[in-house]
């Protein structure tokens, strides 16, 4: 008998008596007016930094701010190519070992927690979001849910290789509790809301 | 090996009272950033109630559960290896790693592996492994086991990490700032992550109905490495199942808010298939718990998602360190789940609790640990694992207390020798007398009184 | 209403003065009590120490001494625990077990006055800074007051008598429910942490003023008196029926 059957005879033998599982729809909270302004505020909480932009004119006009020409930026939306690599494919992930931002487009986020969700198709290799020193993710500003039970009923039966819920920057405070930026993945995060609303002249 | 003890481990920590202040101070901070954050959530308390429902439902249908996760992982192209217990674990790793011919690996944060010994095993064999979460480097360079499951060197003051870093890291000495060190930290392990073909990972949710397992970290080493390597390992004990992928929405509510008071760990990063051209191997592992799930008592204990809200509570705990449990997973929690894999060098840890019951109301998944640490020790002592003087003395209680008229005589000798010769309690063989005043003797008891003045 | 007073067995040999204030106060709300003299003790200091196949010799005793009441009434959280999650007859069959009709009528002291006696009014005046120490087994055992791990709405059943007592002044603590660290024979089966933790509640107090430390259980506070003589400390810990029935 092999282990695999060994373990499976002796957990069906040993399994408590059938309980059902419970429903999971939360209480009915209070309806929350701006969920963006939640969402803002939670993640600049937690070390990120957002912006509600017009358009993608905007989110260039920013990251020109911050970013000189001798930095590697990497992006799958073509509206960044005027300053980006805009890629939809590398040979092998090491080769964005020096990458020092990274734009790419989150499916929706989540307000009570700051985090975006953002799946393997939007990343170009699984590694960039990680590897990059700084990432930028960008949504739209109604593309917000309130908290994670949304998320995964917005998420569904997807199917993904891989997807991942990024929460602001990297940290750790492993040491006496002091909280630090930037662990092993991106030391910042910046979240760009799309509002097509919003006037070309504002942003946040 | 020698039996250890907590207690006499605990004393040695005791030893140093500052230190012990500060190790209290830093864990209590955590259970407040705990609180803090379970109160911005109005529902907290039926998050509970319902993520304990879900783990009871998946411990009674467990062996239902683990077959259609295999069933659907394997279809994902997720290689599905069991183990029955931490010796066949290892095996399978190494095993893996000699057919790529690979020696070197990094490892992101895995109890399990702790608990199978994985690094000690592959280390014997010639392997290289890096832990790559900032707090388990750190312990894997001091040579020392993790002292938390989520906080790994809490133990260590920023000098000490300092000093430790500049021994292994050459970072200069003296310097303790824990900016400085974490960015070192950061390129010492890019390297790590760039140069090594391997990555072993925990598992902190394996979802059944969907054959994806769920990898949570604040650092992003779990992903800095797998993303990189040819061949992606993770481990997972067998109770580590959710049923469906949408009870991650509750999970993932309470995880990181119980054990570091944020809101959500900064990835949460969901594996489903391996990468174009990658191995991706999970590796299902037994080490006793299908034991524990037949005892009906402690079964329970099965549900824990490791979030070490437990530990930060424990008055215990904070005062005697994660090490005076001399096990993988320390605290209350493990207090519970260690006797099972062997009673007689765990036989200690159920008897290191006051049995406050704190433990038991941080926990997310709501189990009873404090009333399983009382049904432990009935279990220890009736199994022989009690100290012999322990037994006489509670033989010696039984008989004075179930006889009125013996305990009336032992209460007033007891009193007589208090009163009028203070030296035979007041002394260094009375553990009480250590480190408290004897209480004041009274000239009667309540009984005598009554008799007197009432009757 | 016949109440049988149970008075653990280290308050009876040393401090019957807890014991006094329980029955004065009991009497005074009209209860017609009698305190059976063959009792000994619960049977928890066994139990907690794995010994619970030990304690059929002090649950029968219990059974025999106590059955016959309309309440019982016990000045320990932690006995009472004890007694209503644990005592059982020796007979095996649970219907017919008159430890079963037991556990439902025995009750710790303050709860059977703000829940059975619905007492509104304390004739008694303490004034003087007490801080209040929530006895874990009563607090998280038998819900005396709400504890700070669960997010639900606060109340306590200890503190709403004390307020009732004329010029009291219950001081704030840093840590409101942390335990003391006397947990039966682990106060001297892991003597260190015992200590260290009595020594950290009771620094809690003495930071906030307190010059009287009160609650339900007098384990809890012996332990705490212990540190607090060994320290040469002018603060005294009284069980908070000694305060209820201090005299005007």
């Amino acid at each position: 008998m092999s282990s695999r059957d060994k373990i499976l005879a002796t957990i069906k033998n040993n399994q408590p008596d059938q309980r059902d599982l419970p429903a999971i729809t939360p209480p009915a909270a209070g309806s929350l007016s701006d969920l963006s302004r939640q969402f803002i505020e939670v993640l600049e909480g937690i070390g990120g930094r957002a912006y509600i932009v017009s358009g993608w004119q905007r989110i260039a006009t920013i990251l020109k701010e911050q970013y000189t020409n001798t930095h590697r930026i990497v992006s799958t939306c073509p509206e960044l190519s005027g300053l980006a690599e805009v890629s939809q494919h590398y040979e092998d992930p090491h080769t964005l070992e020096n990458v020092e931002l990274a734009v790419l487009e989150a499916h929706f986020a989540v307000a009570e927690n700051g985090a975006c969700w953002i799946t393997e198709e939007k990343m170009i290799e699984r590694v960039l979001p990680f590897i990059a020193q700084n990432l930028a993710l960008v949504l739209r500003r109604k593309d917000i849910v309130p908290n994670m039970y949304e998320a995964y009923e917005r998420i569904a039966g997807a199917e993904y290789g891989f997807g991942a819920f990024i929460a602001g920057p990297s940290k750790t405070a492993d040491i006496e509790q002091s909280l630090v930026l930037g662990a092993h993945g991106p030391k910042s995060m910046t979240v760009f809301l799309l509002d097509e609303e919003m006037s070309d002249a504002g942003y946040y | 090996m020698s039996k250890q003890d907590h207690a006499a481990l605990a004393d040695e920590f005791n030893k140093d009272e500052p230190r012990v202040d500060w190790h209290d101070k830093t864990l209590w901070f955590v259970r407040e950033k705990r609180d803090k954050a379970a109160q911005k959530v109005p529902e907290w308390e039926w998050l509970r109630d319902t993520a304990s429902k879900i783990k009871d439902n998946v411990l009674s249908n467990l062996s239902e559960y683990l077959t259609l996760f295999e069933e659907q992982a394997t279809r994902n192209g997720i290689v599905v290896h069991w183990a029955a217990d931490a010796k066949e674990h290892n095996e399978i790793v190494y095993g893996l790693l000699q057919r790529h011919k690979i020696d070197m690996m990094v490892k992101s944060k895995s109890m399990l592996t702790e608990e199978c010994h994985l690094n000690e095993f592959l280390k014997e064999k010639g392997l290289d492994v890096v832990d790559t979460d900032l707090g388990e480097r750190v312990v894997q360079l001091a040579g020392e086991p993790p002292s938390h499951i989520v906080l790994p060197c809490i133990h260590k003051k920023k000098e000490e990490i300092g000093e430790i870093f500049h021994e292994h890291l050459g970072t200069p000495a003296g310097n303790a700032d824990p900016q400085f060190l974490t960015h070192a930290a950061r390129l010492h392990l890019r390297e790590k992550f760039l140069t090594r073909r391997a990555a072993l990972t925990g598992v902190n949710f394996a979802i059944a109905e969907t054959g994806e397992f769920v990898v949570c970290t604040n650092e992003g080493n779990a992903d800095m490495g797998a993303h990189l390597a040819e061949i992606h390992i993770a481990c997972m004990g067998i109770e580590k199942l959710i049923p469906q992928r949408k009870h991650l929405g509750v999970f993932l509510r309470l995880l990181t808010r119980s054990a570091t008071g944020q809101p959500i760990t900064t990835y949460s990063s969901h594996f489903k298939r391996p990468r174009p051209g990658q191995e991706m191997h999970i590796v299902i592992v037994d080490n006793g718990r299908s034991i524990q799930l037949g005892r009906k008592d402690f079964r329970n204990s099965l549900k824990c998602i490791r979030c070490a809200a437990c530990f930060n509570t424990c008055p215990v705990y904070r005062r005697s360190g994660g090490h005076s449990y001399h096990t993988a997973v320390a605290g209350p929690i493990g207090s519970i789940l260690s006797p099972n894999l062997d009673m007689k060098q765990y036989s200690d840890l159920p008897f290191a609790s006051t049995l406050c019951g704190s433990c038991s109301n941080v926990c997310p998944v709501k189990i009873d640990i404090h009333e399983q640490l009382y049904r432990w020790r009935q279990v220890i002592v009736q199994e022989g694992y009690a100290p012999a003087g322990k037994k006489l003395a509670m033989k010696t209680m039984n008989w004075v207390l179930s006889n009125p008229s013996v305990y009336h005589t032992a209460g007033k000798a007891g009193r007589f020798f208090m009163l009028n010769a203070p030296f035979t309690v007041n002394n260094r063989l009375n553990p009480w007398w250590k480190g408290r005043d004897m209480p004041e003797v009274p000239k009667e008891s309540f009984g005598q009184w009554y008799k007197k003045n009432r009757k | 209403m016949r109440v049988g007073l149970f008075i653990p067995c280290y308050v009876d040999q040393l401090y019957p003065q807890v014991a006094i204030a329980t029955l004065n106060l009991l009497e005074k709300y009209g209860c017609d009590v009698d305190y059976p003299a063959d009792q000994t003790c619960c049977g928890q200091p066994m139990a907690n120490s794995g010994f619970e196949h030990l304690t059929q010799g002090c649950n029968d005793l219990f059974i025999k001494n106590f059955a016959g009441y309309d309440y019982i009434v016990c000045p320990s959280g932690s006995c009472t625990l004890h007694i209503k999650d644990h005592l059982h007859g020796s007979h095996g069959q649970e219907a017919a077990d008159p430890a079963m009709g037991i556990r439902k009528k025995i009750y710790e002291l303050v709860e059977f006055l703000t829940d059975i006696l619905k007492v509104e009014n304390i004739e008694a005046s303490f004034p003087h800074k007490v801080g209040l120490h929530q006895s874990c087994h009563g607090q998280r055992g038998l819900k005396l007051a709400q504890m700070s791990e669960l997010m639900a709405p606060p109340f306590s059943k200890p503190e709403k008598l004390l307020k009732m007592v004329k010029g009291i002044q219950l001081i704030d603590l840093a840590r409101k429910d942390e335990c003391c660290g006397f947990g039966g024979t682990f106060c001297v089966a892991e003597e260190a942490v015992s200590v260290k933790m009595g020594k950290d509640r009771v620094a809690d107090h003495l930071h906030h003023g307190a010059e009287y430390i009160t609650g339900a259980d007098m384990s809890c506070l012996m332990h705490m008196e212990g540190i607090l003589r060994r320290q040469k400390s002018t603060v005294q810990v009284k069980h908070i029926a000694e305060i209820l029935d201090s005299k005007e």
